[in-house]
This record gives C-alpha cells, sequence and structure tokens, in this order.
C-alpha cells in the first residue's frame, strides 16, 4: 500500500511538468507579435513600440528559455531583485478582471465554491440513491424509467437544459432567477452590520442570523444546482445501476440469502459496498468534474464565480486569464485523482496487489 | 477373442475438412452473414432488432439525409459565396417568431413549399434570432456541420489514439512508458476547459470558425481511445494466435494491423458512437461560449448564442433554444442509442475477453 501511494506521488512532479509545459506550449502557438498583445494593457501605437515590448519581454527567445522565465521569473532590472514566474504566483495579469489573475481567481472563487459545496451532497446522494432503487427493481417500470431518464439526461446539453429551465422558471413563472442574491439582499449584505466570516453566502447569512438572505441566496442557487445536477445523476445512476446489478449477480448474493438474512441487510450489507467501489472513483471525479459544467452554468445563470470569469475571458480572448485557470484546475485535477487512486486502492484490495 | 478395429482409410482431402469424416457439420453460413462473417452479422442483427437501437438508427440517417439535401430543403441565397452564412432578413435586432413573411434578401423558395404548403411567400419556419437571421436555414445546414465536426474529431481522435495505444502496447518498455506518460498528462486537464482555452488561442489565428474547436476537441480527445486499445492489445499479445503469427514470421505492422485490431475493435466501436454525439454537443458548447463559428454561421450552438441577449424574455423568444437546442438533444440522443446498443451486444464479449 504505501509503495503504491509513493510510487504515485513520485509521478506526480512528472505530470505537474508537463502539464506546465504544455499550458506554456499552447502560448507559443502564437506569433510573437500576438503574444506581445497579452503582455500589455494598451494597444502599442507605433511600431517601435511593438519591438520594445517584444525585446523587453523577450517574446522571439527560444522555447526553453521563455519556459523558464514563466516560470521563475526574471530579474528586475531596476532593482535587481527577482520579480514574477509561476511558482511566485505570478500568473500575469488579467485584462477582463483589470488585476493579476490570481487576485481575478480568488476574489471569485468563493462563489463557485459555494455552488460546488450545495452541489455536491444531492448530486452523490440522489443520483447513487437512483441507480441502487434502479438495480433493485429490475427490469420494472421504475428500471425502465431510470434508464429512460438516464439516456435523455446524457443527451442534454447542459446550456440547452440551463437556458430551458431559465426559461420555465425565471421568465414564465418568475420564481428562481439568475444572479447570485437579489438587489435588496445585496445592500444587505455589503452593509456593515453583515460581518463575513466565510464569504460564502449562505454559511454567512446563518451566521448572521437573516434567515430571509439565507433564502434568497438559496432561491439563487437552485437552477445552477439542478443543472449541474442532472448530467451527473444521468452518469451516476447508468454506473450504479449495473454495478449494482452486477454485485446482485454474485455468488455470495444467494449464501447470505440462504443463510436466511433479510433481504434488507442482503442488499445493505453485502451487495452495497462491493457495488459501490466503482462508483466511489466516479463520484470523486464527479467533484471535480464539477469545475467544466460550471463554465457554462455560470455564465448562463449570470452567477459570479470562476466558470464565467473564464468564459468571458476566453470570449474576448484574455488568454492570460483562461491559461492560469487551467493551470490551477489541471493541478487540482492531478491531486484529486491522486486521491481517488489511493482511496481506490484502499477500499479494493485486488487493486493493491495487482 | 480380440476385435480388429478396421482403420479407416482416411483422404488426404479428408485432413483438412475434418467435420464431414466426424459425421457432423459446423453450422453453415448463407448470404449476408457468409458475406461479412458471423461477428459483424451478429453486431448487425443486434441493432437492428433491439427497438431502441432502430430509434437512434432512424435519427441518424435523417440527419444525414437532411444534411445531404440541405440546399433543396433550405435553398442558399443565389448570390452567397458560402452557404453555411444563414441569409439575414434585415438588420433589426428584435426576434421574430416562427410563421413571420420573409420581406428582404429572400432567398430561393424550395420547391416543395408550395406543394406542401399552398402559400406564395417565403416564411421564416422557425423564426429568426437577433439581427433576422433564419432559424429554420441555421437548423438545416446546421445538421451539415454537426456531422462534419463530428465525424472529423471522432475518426481523427480514434485514428490518433489508435496508432499511440498500439504502438505503446505493441512494444512495449520504454515507449510504453513515455507515450503514458504523455497521455496521463493530456488527460489532467478538465476536457472542456482545456478545449476552451486552445480554441481561445486558435481563435487568432484561424479566426472564429469551425476550426479552433475542431483542433482542440482533436487534440484533446484522443486519450481515451489511446487506453482503451493499449489495455485490450496488452491482453491480446499474450494469445495464442498472437504467438502463431510470430512464430510464423508475420512482420509487425501485419500482426498489429490485420490480426490484433480485428479482435481489440470492439470497444474502440462502442466508444466511437458515443464520441459522434458528445463531440458535437462540446463543439455546440464552445460556439455558444463564443470561441467557435462565427456569428451568422450555420451551427446550431452559435444560433442558441442569440439567445443570451434575451434571456429575461425566452418565453416570447423561446424559438431561439427550443428549434436548434432540439436538434441538438436528438442528435446526441441517436447516437447515444446506437452506443448503447452496442454496448449490450459486445459486452458479454468484452466480458469474455477480459477473462
Amino acid at each position: 500500500m504505501t509503495a503504491f501511494i509513493i510510487r504515485r506521488l513520485l509521478q506526480l512532479p512528472i505530470t505537474v511538468f508537463g502539464v506546465t509545459v504544455l499550458i506554456f506550449g499552447m502560448t507559443m502557438v502564437l506569433s510573437p507579435i500576438e503574444r506581445s498583445a497579452l503582455y500589455v494593457r494598451d494597444f502599442p501605437h507605433t511600431e517601435g513600440a511593438l519591438e520594445g515590448i517584444i525585446r523587453r519581454y523577450g517574446l522571439d527567445d527560444p522555447f526553453h528559455v521563455q519556459y523558464w522565465r514563466w516560470l521563475v521569473g526574471r530579474t528586475d532590472p531596476e532593482t535587481g531583485g527577482k520579480v514574477g514566474g509561476v511558482l511566485r504566483g505570478d500568473l500575469g495579469f488579467s485584462r477582463t478582471g483589470r488585476q493579476p489573475v490570481i487576485d481575478h481567481i480568488l476574489h471569485r472563487l468563493p462563489a463557485s465554491l459555494e455552488l460546488a459545496l450545495w452541489s455536491v451532497v444531492p448530486i452523490i446522494g440522489i443520483g447513487i440513491w437512483l441507480g441502487i432503487i434502479a438495480a433493485i427493481n429490475h427490469n420494472r417500470l421504475i428500471d425502465q424509467v431510470a434508464r429512460v431518464f438516464s439516456i435523455i439526461g446524457w443527451s442534454f446539453p447542459t446550456f440547452v437544459f440551463a437556458l430551458l429551465v431559465l426559461m420555465i422558471f425565471y421568465a414564465k413563472l418568475h420564481l428562481l432567477p439568475p444572479g447570485r442574491l437579489s438587489d435588496w439582499a445585496t445592500q444587505v449584505a455589503m452593509s456593515p452590520e453583515f460581518h463575513r466570516y466565510t464569504q460564502l453566502n449562505t454559511i454567512d447569512a446563518l451566521l448572521n442570523l437573516r434567515l430571509d438572505i439565507f433564502w434568497d441566496a438559496l432561491r439563487h442557487l437552485i437552477l445552477p444546482i439542478i443543472t449541474l445536477c442532472y448530467i451527473q445523476w444521468a452518469m451516476l445512476l447508468r454506473l450504479t445501476r449495473s454495478s449494482m446489478l452486477e454485485a446482485l449477480r454474485q455468488d455470495y448474493m444467494t449464501t447470505a440469502r440462504a443463510k436466511g438474512l433479510a433481504e434488507r441487510t442482503v442488499i445493505n450489507r453485502h451487495a452495497l459496498p462491493n457495488a459501490l467501489i466503482p462508483v466511489v472513483t466516479v463520484g470523486g471525479i464527479t467533484i471535480v468534474n464539477l469545475v467544466n459544467g460550471a463554465v457554462i452554468t455560470e455564465t448562463i445563470f449570470n452567477y459570479p464565480g470562476v466558470g464565467r470569469a473564464v468564459a468571458m475571458a476566453a470570449q474576448t480572448l484574455d488568454v492570460l486569464t483562461v491559461l492560469g485557470f487551467v493551470l490551477l484546475s489541471s493541478v487540482l485535477f492531478i491531486v484529486a485523482n491522486l486521491l481517488i487512486d489511493v482511496m481506490y486502492a484502499f477500499l479494493d484490495p485486488r487493486v493493491r496487489l495487482g | 477373442m480380440t476385435e480388429t478395429v478396421s482403420a479407416q482409410k482416411v483422404s488426404r482431402e479428408a485432413l483438412f475438412r475434418p467435420e464431414e469424416q466426424a459425421g457432423w457439420r459446423l453450422r453453415e453460413l448463407h448470404g449476408l452473414e457468409r458475406l461479412i462473417g458471423a461477428e459483424w452479422y451478429r453486431v448487425l442483427r443486434g441493432l437492428f432488432t433491439n427497438i431502441l437501437s432502430v430509434a437512434g438508427l432512424i435519427i441518424v440517417t435523417s440527419f444525414i439525409l437532411a444534411a445531404a439535401f440541405a440546399p433543396v430543403l433550405a435553398p442558399p441565397l443565389r448570390v452567397a459565396a458560402d452557404p453555411y452564412l444563414i441569409p439575414r432578413d434585415g438588420f433589426g435586432p428584435e426576434p421574430k417568431p416562427p410563421g413571420t413573411v420573409w420581406t428582404r434578401g429572400v432567398p430561393p423558395i424550395p420547391f416543395w413549399y408550395k406543394a406542401v404548403t399552398g402559400k406564395d411567400e417565403w416564411v421564416h419556419l422557425m423564426g429568426t434570432a437577433s439581427g433576422q437571421f433564419d432559424i429554420y436555414y441555421g437548423v438545416v445546414w446546421g445538421s451539415r456541420t454537426a456531422l462534419f465536426a463530428g465525424l472529423v474529431i471522432t475518426s481523427a481522435t480514434v485514428a490518433i489514439g489508435l496508432i499511440i495505444g498500439s504502438l505503446a502496447a505493441f512494444y512495449g518498455s520504454w515507449l510504453d512508458d513515455l507515450l503514458m506518460r504523455i497521455t496521463e498528462i493530456f488527460m489532467a486537464f478538465p476536457f472542456l476547459l482545456a478545449a476552451l482555452t486552445l480554441s481561445a488561442i486558435l481563435v487568432p489565428k484561424f479566426g472564429r470558425s469551425i476550426w479552433p474547436p475542431t483542433i482542440a476537441l482533436i487534440i484533446f480527445g484522443w486519450t481515451r481511445y489511446a487506453r482503451v486499445i493499449r489495455g485490450e492489445i496488452l491482453s491480446a499479445k499474450e494469445r495464442d494466435y498472437v504467438l502463431a503469427g510470430r512464430v510464423v514470421g508475420v512482420r509487425d505492422a501485419r500482426l498489429i494491423i490485420r490480426h490484433i485490431l480485428p479482435n481489440t475493435i470492439y470497444p474502440i466501436l462502442v466508444l466511437a458512437s458515443f464520441n459522434v454525439g458528445d463531440a458535437v454537443v462540446t463543439f455546440s458548447a464552445l460556439s455558444f461560449l463564443g470561441v467557435g463559428t462565427q456569428i451568422g454561421y450555420a451551427d446550431w450552438g452559435q444560433i442558441i448564442s442569440f439567445a443570451r441577449d434575451w434571456i429575461m424574455s425566452l418565453d416570447t423568444h423561446w424559438y431561439i433554444i427550443v428549434f436548434p437546442g432540439l436538434s441538438l438533444i436528438v442528435f446526441g440522443l441517436g447516437w447515444n442509442l446506437i452506443g448503447d446498443a452496442l454496448r449490450d451486444i459486445l459486452d458479454p464479449r468484452m466480458r469474455s475477453t477480459r477473462g
């Protein structure tokens, strides 16, 4: 077990290094002139200014020189000290956010975190539960309905679902609005009496004992959560169902029933733990995949999170913001996959010993 | 008393047809089954008997027909250079509902229109979007874009994945490690985000067209196939037919292409049919976000992106989302149904090869 973990940990820096090279390589697809646009706030007015920018930032140096400079920074000619570089947290300046990329992302992170936190339990809880119900009632009506739901849910693109749901519940019924907080709630949240502990609206509202703000924040969250959820439900349902069906077919189930155990005990104590092993790993990826879905969801619901910032940056070709976010989320992805693999090895001895 | 068993005279021909000598026959193959082989016949039969998969096949065929007959269903402007640019009925910002009469820049009326509806004026069958782009035209020609994107992206990703996966599995050792490290690096990115990034980077180079999202989806999409085919070939490498081939002296490339791949291709088929639907959906998502095709291009995601400005009044402008959205959903559904049916057919087989 330890050898497995150590082996995976040793591979980690190589993968991260490869990821940084690939991300940097993506910028090098553009020519030096195009790349100079990433480093300035206004367009250069003269040819000479453009040359100056290229020379100053070394935009036509060889690949490995530029990569190294991007990674560890350069020596500032005036002060002589080391400045910049990804390892020092300098991901560039965001044109859309009008602040450094890292600040731009951190500023919007709490909103996305709130959305993700409120989505995790419904996704995993309801998704797995639906799969179990479908597997237990194999080939009966509930199973057929669940399978149809799974196939349709998988085919439904996120942005179409989000727009349809917005059309029904906001444009038609005026029940669930987009955005993060209503205007009156924003006023209250900005005021000095409202103490900020976590930057998450729902938690802060509860801690400040303002239930009306809590409900308002939750009302704005419902539609984005459902949009993020349904596609994960479709996938989790199918996976849990097939995994559970596989487990229910095994010989140890017959043994358990022959021992005279109640059906409920048989399922909960014998079938379920074995069925949930592959589901657990996919569940982990689901949590990380909230990043993917969040880009489109936040854009459509005008939810001021990281996903919407990235989508707007991509639309206006603000490459540095997008790259900064991709770098951070890729590293997160790699670490999360490592944890999932370790958990999988912990749960299933066959993986460790195989 | 001893009984002698007379030895049957075994002729040379009989050595090559043991079933006739033994008094039993292998099942005879007729017609189609004999033409394409028993394996593929089984696959085809499974596809055509399952009702869901027949539905999927009907859906996909309808889209292919719609794409093929696009100039007939929605004739382009006579003077237009590019039929993929949607004709505009003026430049007004307010979308018009279905049934609005076409007033400016009218393209030629399709021949079937008078026969079917009995009217003389060409109307916007599905309404217009902001800028008066005809949605019906976009949906019909968008099926061409979708099929192009889906098939090109899937074929390219499968081809790249196959090459890399089979090289890694077949030659093993350092090549395997190197290629698998590279695959892991590409897989370390959240897919939509990576495609969005690369697409955004390629837009200054290619302009907003179909190429940035297509290239981006190909570059980040091949990893799945590489892994699957590598796993399949690794398990197939130990089989007797491979060892026999080596003993006889079959060259490596020929061994892979003619012997190993036909037996290991089945999971790839399942993944590929899911991938066509997914690729089109992701392609549309990138167009929707603004890093795909240009404004006014016949692409479903691009048409839906017009709805972003009209969120408050979506109940009156429902047609901007519903028609292209429905096309996307049904397109994905068709390919998913086929993929599901293929997986059900090939699953017992996959389980047996994994044993």
